[in-house]
């Protein structure tokens, strides 16, 4: 590919916290995400909905870095976060440069992922410690304060074992907050949960919104929640955004028929 | 023939039998440890992303896998000195027997390591914990509780191995019985009290084992 096309840096006056650039990712023969293009504004929130298979969860697994990409650039705050600069060209990543760049971005899971061997808090205060090089003293008091925040400092000392699914997945938020991400990810965070604890994890994220300038980006299945809460909604169809727009225009009246399809088959499955 | 077991004999050649448990003892002891690290070593080799490593990695452990103990004991004792090697038959016995099972052992570790799930490494790179880290504070410590069975098993294992080491002189408990039957003509009681020293041990340390199995799952919280 060539990679003359693309900046070593984006403008100052051009810098959105997140850009992708042509990202496409394949498997083989399979396309899963084909030439996005996609800003994330500073602070902004963007909900991504989809059928599954859309593609969806891909973004935010390559914005983890959790996947590599096929082709084009993702920028993170106007660098390259997928690519370095070697020699005037962008090459591929390495580890060092991930690590640098991975520390302004957290994610929580669909199955939040805890550390089954650790205490709430242990785990809230791992990455604290061992990545940041706080304190334990100092990682202790981040941590319970944000466990605190999510609702869940009484439970503090249990297992994730002895939690719910709700309760797990705030701890997850709180964790992720622990290493003060400036991006925060939310992939399907209330998909394996049961519906009566939904809201306690929901509650946590829109108080995030109010409270914090976090750039966010979040796969859901929630329509509800996501024209509550975000500042502009994604459609995602076959690796491509089929449509977007603020949320009230979006679901008030989608342009597209595929969108209209989508929205019409989660109504009624509702 | 006629069932002749003599008591006053088998007290006799007791005190020379426990001498050389301790000798057993030892070599089991230094084999396994070095089967542990090597073994350890052989299974992060593999997941190093390396493919030649990789490759070479896993040819080795099948070579070992598929030939037997007491060939591979010869070979680094008779053959080891032609490429230069000269080793005693302690240490090749060691050696010998350390390799053969950390062949084993590495494959319990990668069971073990490919039992934690996907989530757990996701969530160390979604914390940005270095390779190290991970590996150290989430994926062994999770790993373990399921390895340690497996490693038990390969103990006991190895410790009813070490009588092949006889076949190059080491002088452990199956070597001391063989003397003592050359010497005296008498088989019966060497070798049963070889069969009851190794039940002797081999029972309590399954038995351990699977205590500290216990122990360590519910310190891990699981």
């Amino acid at each position: 590919m060539d990679m003359s096309a693309y900046p070593l840096e984006l403008p100052e006056n051009d810098r959105p916290m997140v850009r992708f650039m042509n990202v496409t990712k394949s498997y083989g023969s399979l396309t899963v995400l084909d030439r996005l293009n996609l800003d994330v504004r500073r602070g902004e929130m963007v909900s991504v909905i989809g059928p599954s298979g859309s593609g969806k969860t891909t973004v935010l697994r390559m914005l983890m870095t959790l996947e590599t990409i096929s082709d084009g650039v993702i920028y993170v705050d106007g660098k390259p976060l997928t690519h370095m600069e070697r020699g005037g060209v962008l090459v591929p990543a390495d580890e060092r440069h991930l690590r640098r760049m991975r520390a302004s971005i957290g994610m929580c899971f669909q199955h939040f992922n805890l550390f089954p061997h650790m205490t709430a808090l242990r785990n809230c205060m791992e990455g604290p410690v061992q990545v940041l090089g706080l304190s334990e003293r100092e990682a202790r008091t981040r941590s319970e304060e944000l466990l605190a925040m999510v609702g869940m400092i009484d439970k503090k000392d249990q297992h994730p074992s002895r939690l719910s699914g709700g309760q797990q997945q705030r701890v997850a938020i709180a964790r992720a907050l622990a290493m003060r991400p400036r991006i925060m990810l939310f992939d399907e965070v209330t998909s394996a949960l049961d519906p009566e604890v939904i809201g306690e994890v929901t509650n946590v994220i829109r108080k995030l919104v109010a409270e914090h300038d976090l750039t966010m980006l979040m796969v859901t299945h929630q329509m509800g929640f996501a024209r509550d809460i975000s500042d502009r909604i994604c459609f995602f169809y076959k690796g491509q955004i089929e449509e977007q727009g603020p949320p009230e225009a979006f679901f008030t009246s989608p342009q597209r028929e595929r969108t209209q399809q989508f929205l019409r088959a989660v109504k009624d499955a509702d | 023939m006629s069932f002749d077991w003599k008591w006053e004999f088998t007290w006799a050649i007791l005190p020379r039998l426990l001498a050389a448990t301790l000798n057993t003892l030892m070599a089991a002891g230094i084999g396994y440890a070095i089967a542990l690290v090597v073994g350890l070593a052989l299974a992060l080799g593999q997941r190093s992303g390396s493919r030649a490593l990789t490759l070479a990695l896993r040819e080795f452990i099948e070579f070992v896998r598929s030939t037997p103990l007491v060939l591979q004991i010869f070979f680094i004792f008779y053959v080891g000195p032609q490429f230069g090697i000269t080793l005693s038959p302690w240490v090749s016995g060691m050696l010998a027997i350390g390799l053969h099972y950390s062949a084993y052992l590495s494959e319990v570790y990668r069971a073990g390591i490919e039992a934690v799930p996907r989530g757990q490494w996701e969530a160390c790179r979604a914390l940005n914990m270095s390779t190290r880290d991970t590996y150290r504070r989430i994926v062994i410590p999770q790993a373990l509780p399921a390895s340690i069975p497996g490693m038990g098993n390969y103990l006991v294992g190895i410790f009813k191995d070490t009588p092949m080491l006889s076949v190059i002189g080491v002088a452990e408990l199956m070597q001391a019985a063989n003397s003592i039957g050359s010497e005296t003509y008498r088989f019966l009681e060497p070798y049963t009290m070889v069969g009851v020293i190794f039940l002797a041990i081999s029972l309590p340390v399954a038995g351990l084992v699977h205590l500290l199995e216990a122990r360590v799952r519910r310190k891990l919280g699981m």
